[in-house]
């Protein structure tokens, strides 16, 4: 399937890979601390965060009860200026019409920047099996194809798990790099190789931040530009977008805009924000003459009118994901999607059914942060824990996690994989808080305690261990 | 411009209708009044001289040099930018503000190509192998330090993207407070019937990217470096 990630693992092991992976988690701590605190300083620098907020999650609320109605606005918009728009219910009709396109253009080369649901429906893999050549121009992609098809590990930076190292030795091998490990010099060599591919390419496909219904437009957020080359140059364009991507006029997409950049990497505005309506007009001599705008369910409408239909307003910021205390520890990979974090651990058992993901729910200690960090309001821990309680009334599919949790400490016997998993983060998860070996600020629930006292920290080595290695050392 | 084709619409809005529990609603919906709209109250109250202080902190923070003229010293700062980042060969946009701002024998220089004037060449070609592209902005956004360009016609998308660097041009009648004022601007557009330029740009300083290691590279696919030269037009 698709959104899946090393799918021949299961949720301990990926973890373990994870947690035993030190120069992973030293990256994943220090990207949390580098994106929360420019997070928090955009917040304050524009002034009425919660206010903000509180327009954002109406006008995503807004949307998506109405969502029909804006979907046949935008698709109405569209064709008036001459592009096509495809309705596609599933990943294999989307990847479909992509195809059928691309054989009508003789496509030989396809051009792509960054899109997270074309990752859902494996677009590239469609597209390679007829034969056509697919590049990725997204950085952090363009290093994770090179690598042989590594799965991304962060939905805003793809590539967080790799070191410049490691980049420099796959691009030596691969495309025959020959410079230093520093990162300006590995992104000239990308710009130099990628160049040459966008001026070739016959077709660019793009994501879609958000479609703006009122005038048939697709807007894209990006830093590098790559987003703008493969909708400058290539004759045809095609873009994909998950269809809760959308907003009623301009004014909103001001507002979303907005938000999505602060939360993402802090920035006001990122380097380009472009809109794009339609294929070029008479008289322009660049852009595509050809524009098509492929429009993707694959599961998002059986979440509308369920109690997790907030979970659709969504943005793809990855606030969530750089606040949390069980990501920064077990990365991206261990969630076993490309959508990895609290959002991640909300939307995939609801895109994919909770049979291969019933883990999930459970990848949280609760603390509440992502909601807190969310700029649409989503009620993430809510989410989760409306999971675990369908997870373990309705679907009977009670995980080790819930068990442990529900009838304590007596069962942890028979669960000992959990309780293991359990007592060997409690150290990592809260050692940023630490300090002289006492937790003053705890997180979420833990607050409740540290607000009035300290918390003792928990002890690197587990009491099971200490007392096993005791009574071993007192026999001997 | 001939009516595109959609395809599988029915269904698939029908769909999302009924998993809403309700008829499928093609008219009658209303934006909601927004209640609290706190954009609107961003320097709301700022003087242009406080607009522009803004947009050079911003610049600084965007990586992107700024410089100051008028109409008369316009020509001189763009040369002096060009020797500075050492490019030779130039491509500018087709746009009656060239002439406007005095840089009609500019744009004859043999080493200035302008867009969309040698109709038997290609111009994304040629732009790609400029060193420098030099656009006028639409508008100017103080907060995020943005200029916003109308593409379209002499208008080429490819001039702030293509060459290596870019220069932006900004008369300071074109400075606003943040984004807001110039959405706004594109929404009552739409409103009155207006078709949208088919790309508009918000450029806010060279390229740039985070994606190895989190440390940021300035430079990556568009212009590597940028300036905006401000032009007072009062």
């Amino acid at each position: 399937m698709p959104m899946k990630i090393a799918p021949e693992k299961s949720f301990d092991e990926r973890v373990q890979t994870g947690l035993d992976d030190s120069y992973m988690r030293e990256t994943v701590r220090s990207a949390q601390e580098r994106l929360y605190t420019n997070k928090s300083k955009a917040e304050e620098d524009l002034g009425h965060w919660e206010d903000w907020r509180t327009l954002s999650e109406e006008i995503r609320s807004h949307t998506l009860e109405n969502l029909d109605y804006y979907l046949e606005q935008l698709s109405e918009n569209v064709v008036k200026n001459g592009g096509h728009v495809f309705f596609a219910q599933t990943p294999e009709e989307a990847n479909q019409y992509v195809k059928e396109v691309a054989e009508k253009k003789e496509a030989k080369k396809i051009i792509k920047s960054k899109s997270m649901v074309t990752e859902e429906t494996s677009m590239n893999e469609a597209l390679e099996e007829i034969g056509v050549e697919v590049v990725e121009s997204d950085l952090g992609e363009y290093i994770l194809q090179v690598d042989d098809h590594d799965p991304p590990s962060h939905i805003v930076a793809p590539a967080l798990h790799k070191n410049k190292e490691q980049i420099r030795e796959t691009f030596e091998h691969l495309k025959g790099y020959d410079k230093t490990s520093k990162p300006e010099e590995l992104t000239q060599f990308a710009r130099e190789q990628l160049r040459e591919e966008f001026l070739d390419a016959d077709i660019g496909i793009t994501g879609c931040n958000f479609a703006v219904a009122e005038s048939g437009s697709v807007s894209l957020v990006t830093n590098e530009g790559n987003a703008r080359l493969a909708t400058t140059v290539p004759d045809t364009q095609i873009s994909v977008m998950g269809m809760e991507r959308i907003v009623p006029t301009w004014e909103e997409l001001d507002v979303m805009v907005s938000m999505l950049c602060r939360s993402a990497v802090g920035q006001k505005l990122t380097s380009y924000v472009t809109g794009l309506t339609g294929p070029r007009e008479e008289g322009d001599l660049d852009g595509p003459e050809e524009f098509h705008l492929v429009i993707l369910d694959n599961g998002r409408s059986n979440i509308l009118g369920t109690a997790f239909q907030s979970a659709l307003h969504c943005i793809r910021c990855a606030a969530c994901i750089n606040v949390c205390p069980v990501y920064r520890h077990v990365g991206g990979h261990s969630y076993g999607s490309i959508y990895p974090g609290p959002i991640g651990a909300v939307l995939t058992p609801l895109l994919e059914g909770y049979e291969e993901h019933k883990d999930l729910p459970y990848a949280s200690s609760l603390c509440a942060a992502c909601t807190d960090a969310c700029p649409v309001k989503i009620p993430l821990h809510e989410h989760l824990i409306e999971h675990r309680k369908i997870i373990a009334e309705e679907e009977k599919k009670t995980s080790l996690g819930e068990t442990y949790a529900m009838k304590g400490f007596g069962l942890a016997a028979s669960s000992p994989g959990l309780f293991q998993m359990a007592t060997k983060t409690a150290p990592y998860m809260l050692f940023p808080l630490t300090k002289d070996g006492k937790i003053d600020k705890g997180p979420g629930m833990m607050s409740g305690w540290t607000d009035i006292r300290s918390f003792p920290a928990p002890e690197k080595e587990r009491f099971r261990d200490w007392f096993k290695n005791r009574n071993t050392k007192g026999e001997s | 411009m001939s009516r595109g084709t959609i395809y599988n619409r029915d269904s698939f809005l029908n769909n999302i209708a009924e998993k809403l529990g309700r008829k499928r609603r093609s008219t009658g919906v209303e934006r909601p009044n927004y209640e609290i709209q706190p954009q609107w109250d961003v320097m709301a109250d700022y003087s242009t001289d406080q607009l522009i202080e803004v947009l050079k902190q911003q610049c600084t923070v965007i990586h992107t040099d700024v410089k100051e003229t008028d109409k008369e010293g316009l020509t001189d700062v763009i040369e002096s930018i060009m020797k500075e980042y050492g490019a030779a060969k130039a491509a500018t946009w087709d746009d009656t503000r060239f002439s406007e701002f005095g840089l009609d024998s500019f744009l004859l220089r043999d080493d200035v190509s302008v867009w969309g004037s040698a109709p038997e060449e290609d111009d994304v070609r040629i732009t790609e192998q400029a060193d420098i592209g030099i656009t006028f902005a639409d508008y100017t956004l103080a907060e995020s330090g943005t200029v916003v360009l109308m593409n379209g016609g002499g208008k080429g998308q490819s001039v702030s993207l293509l060459p290596t660097y870019y220069i932006a041009l900004i008369p300071i009648s074109t400075i606003v407070p943040r984004m807001s004022q110039v959405t706004s601007v594109i929404h009552e557009q739409v409103a009155a019937g207006q078709r949208v330029p088919s790309c508009i740009n918000f450029i806010s300083g060279p390229s740039n990217s985070a994606d190895i290691e989190m440390s940021l590279v300035v430079g990556v696919h568009g212009p590597v470096r940028a300036t905006y030269i401000l032009i007072d037009d009062r």
